[in-house]
């Protein structure tokens, strides 16, 4: 059974999916909506399915989401044409989103997007000739203390260069695998990510590292300098641990608010910095209004 | 120096294979949940009540009041919405979280959960974190391996089911009711309130939103109790918190610290300005809040304090940009960052941030007119309080304060471009030529 609901109730859509392709994508469906309490929710995933199956949200794959949770294809478009990640024509093998919000662009990212749009002779949301690269103009993907990153299929790319963009995409042109900064050991293909986002683990995250240099830079810096936040009360301090400085040793000597060493031993400049009896019954009138 | 880092969230985040349940629990995690298990839920509460806590998302409201505004059971079901939709501009402290240590998220999940009577929690992480997805996925897993999630938790008859949902690439959908509209399938735009999702939210049920770094303090705070959360901090932002510093730092990243230190101390600790150079312009919290110059170095980094200096404690993303830098050009690229992100739903966002786009554009290339600032100035004044969400409020702070600020840049505007008067290639790490420099020297 390979008839979906297209456009006029009754008819067959044109380019639906063969029998075992929907069969198979029905199963995977009905996993997704067993995951939510209303069927409607699985939609956004249902359609990281579609493109794991046809590399962009598809007409067919418009109207077996419509199909599957009984809603209309025009639903369905009004939702895939809301959300970036969602492409309405036939992606790239890989995705490839130079961050240009200001704070990649003003440390690089403009120079590494000028870069391999010259070199690619593509624009935003364009393809390569051979299939592989899709690039992006990207927003800030949470990365900014590794600026300027790349993207590629959603997988960190730090501290690039044009330089290091050229070979990357280089690599992916020539079918190389190539490994994230932070990430799996290789980029998948764009299908093999949609899957993933849809829902379904692909075994991989196991791999890679936990953390890049800034992200533990203050774990670091605060080991090296043997600060700590205070101790849980009853807990012994970790062996090893210094204990001259601030911040260390049982709860008995860690500093309170407004003592020595703690971190408001500062003058008092602000409200917030007032005693505790003045500050009540202004927050409790604030709160009421936050509300 | 009087403040130094309390690393709690951040303070295995080195470890080997850091991000399984094994360092978790060879940590001490999962501890939390077993103390909270033993306790009445009503307790656990008032326990995050008395500690203080402030949603780390943003909004800095208290996290245990929030909890409280839940409707008393009326024996159908409540929801736990964890926003992992991190998304403002130069906010990025939950993505390497979940990346590295996302049992501390699963454990404050399911505190949380069992504290506010939920029986089914969604994560709703943004889709374009590939790897982090991964990870919560198998973290959840692992948890359930443990008997952490699924029925009878830990024997205790408690019994919670975790969901990982994710988006699909829309900064809206960090604003809470929009985040809730995409989860149930819809377009992600902001539903009106009243009624706040305490009363009517996932599935018109009793829900609670928050934000990865609130939930993931919850263990402490369970283990240490409310009066260990509290001596850190200030007296009403309590707690620790993590700074992000990007931008022109010599070591920019993670600085887990109590609230109410400075960004002095913070560049301190992150080795100064890159070069030596003088400290321009920065945001206290994400590109929605107000920035702030060198002026104001010695603000305490808490609610109250940034607040009062003008400006939002917001995610505590320093975003630090040094005197090399065009401030028109980094409030431009922040206004079109707004427009491509603006839902549609309401026409003083939908409409106002276009304009500002276009306005802004041609002060950046040098074409601006005499009354371009004050035409700012007025379509700020037209979106902020009227647009349906913050996402409009947001636009407009960056615009005011660069102009409060640096009125004369805006002014240079109306005769010399942007990359002439700050050369791009003088920001960059790297040295390169840029190409719109010939290009809009040639146009002008």
């Amino acid at each position: 059974m390979s008839v979906e609901a297209g456009r006029t109730p009754g008819q067959t859509h044109r380019t639906a999916y063969d029998e075992d392709t929907h069969a198979r994508l029905t199963a995977d469906a009905a996993q997704i909506v067993a995951r939510y309490p209303q069927e409607r929710s699985a939609l956004l995933p249902m359609l990281h399915l579609v493109q794991s199956e046809d590399g962009y949200v598809s007409p067919r794959g418009i109207a077996f989401c419509a199909a599957t949770l009984g809603i209309s294809t025009a639903e369905v478009s009004a939702v895939a044409t809301f959300y970036t990640q969602y492409k309405r024509h036939p992606n790239g093998e890989y995705t490839v989103g130079v961050c240009t919000n200001t704070l990649c662009a003003i440390m690089g990212g403009d120079a590494i997007w000028e870069h391999l749009s010259d070199e690619l002779g593509i624009g935003h949301d364009e393809t390569t000739d051979d299939g592989a690269i899709t690039l992006e103009r990207i927003e800030c993907n949470a990365a900014c203390d590794y600026a300027p990153v790349v993207m590629v299929n959603w997988e960190f790319f730090d501290n690039q260069t044009p330089e290091s963009a050229d070979e990357l995409v280089g690599k992916l042109r020539a079918g190389e695998p190539v490994a994230p900064t932070r990430g799996a050991d290789s980029v998948c293909s764009f299908k093999q990510m949609s899957r993933v986002l849809a829902g379904f683990p692909d075994g991989r995250a196991d791999e890679g590292v936990g953390a890049g240099g800034p992200t533990v830079r203050g774990t670091v810096l605060a080991r090296e300098n043997g600060w700590e936040a205070p101790a849980f009360p009853g807990d012994e301090p970790a062996a090893g641990a210094t204990t001259t400085e601030a911040g260390a040793g049982d709860g008995a000597h860690t500093p309170k608010v407004g003592d020595e060493q703690s971190s408001a031993e500062r003058p008092a400049a602000t409200a917030a910095d007032s005693s505790a009896a003045q500050q009540e019954n202004k927050q409790a009138s604030d709160e009421a209004k936050e509300s | 120096m009087a403040t130094t880092l309390a690393p709690v969230l951040t303070a295995h985040w080195d470890a080997d294979r850091s991000w399984t349940l094994q360092t978790y629990e060879d940590n001490g995690g999962y501890r939390g949940l077993r103390r909270a298990l033993n306790m009445q839920a009503p307790d656990v509460v008032t326990m995050v009540k008395d500690s203080g806590l402030r949603g780390r998302g943003g909004a800095g409201f208290p996290t245990g009041m929030k909890w409280g505004f839940l409707p008393a059971p009326d024996g159908g079901p409540r929801y736990l919405v964890v926003n992992a939709d991190e998304s403002e501009p130069g906010t990025c402290k939950d993505i390497p979280l979940m990346m590295a240590s996302p049992q501390h998220l699963i454990e404050g999940v399911i505190i949380t959960s069992y504290a506010i009577g939920c029986h089914h929690a969604f994560i709703y992480v943004r889709g374009e974190v590939l790897h982090v997805y991964r990870r919560l996925l198998r973290a959840v897993e692992e948890a359930r391996a443990a008997g952490y999630v699924g029925t009878d938790i830990l024997g205790s008859g408690y019994d919670l089911e975790i969901t990982v949902h994710a988006g699909a690439g829309a900064y809206i959908c960090g604003e809470e009711t929009a985040l809730l509209d995409s989860l149930e399938g819809l377009r992600g735009q902001p539903r009106l309130k009243p009624p706040f999702p305490a009363v009517a939210g996932l599935y018109a049920r009793p829900t609670v939103v928050n934000n990865v770094e609130s939930i993931a303090s919850v263990p402490g705070i369970v283990v240490g109790g409310a009066d260990w959360f509290k001596q850190m901090g200030t007296e009403r932002s309590t707690g620790h918190g993590l700074f992000s510093l990007s931008g022109h730092v010599t070591n920019p990243g993670q600085y887990e610290a109590p609230l109410g230190i400075t960004l002095r101390e913070l560049l301190e600790m992150a080795g100064g300005m890159r070069g030596g150079r003088a400290l321009k312009f920065w945001t206290p919290g994400g590109s929605s809040t107000p920035i702030f110059t060198a002026e104001h170095l010695d603000v305490p980094l808490d609610y109250e304090s940034v607040g009062a200096a003008g400006s939002m404690l917001g995610t505590r993303a320093l975003q630090i940009f040094d005197e090399t830098t065009s401030v028109v050009r980094a409030v431009t690229r922040w206004t079109e960052f707004y427009k491509h992100e603006s839902c549609g739903k309401c026409t003083p966002c939908r409409e106002g941030t276009f304009w500002l786009a276009q306005v802004l554009q041609r002060i950046e290339r040098g074409q601006g007119t005499s009354a371009d600032i004050d035409l700012l100035l007025d379509l700020c004044d037209n979106i902020l309080g009227r647009a349906f969400c913050a996402l409009g409020d947001g636009a407009t702070s960056p615009i005011t304060s660069a102009v409060q600020y640096f009125r004369e840049e805006f002014e240079a505007g109306t005769h010399t471009p942007a990359d002439v008067l700050f050369p791009p290639e003088r920001s960059a790490l790297f040295d390169y030529r840029p190409r719109s420099g010939a290009q809009l020297a040639g146009a002008h």
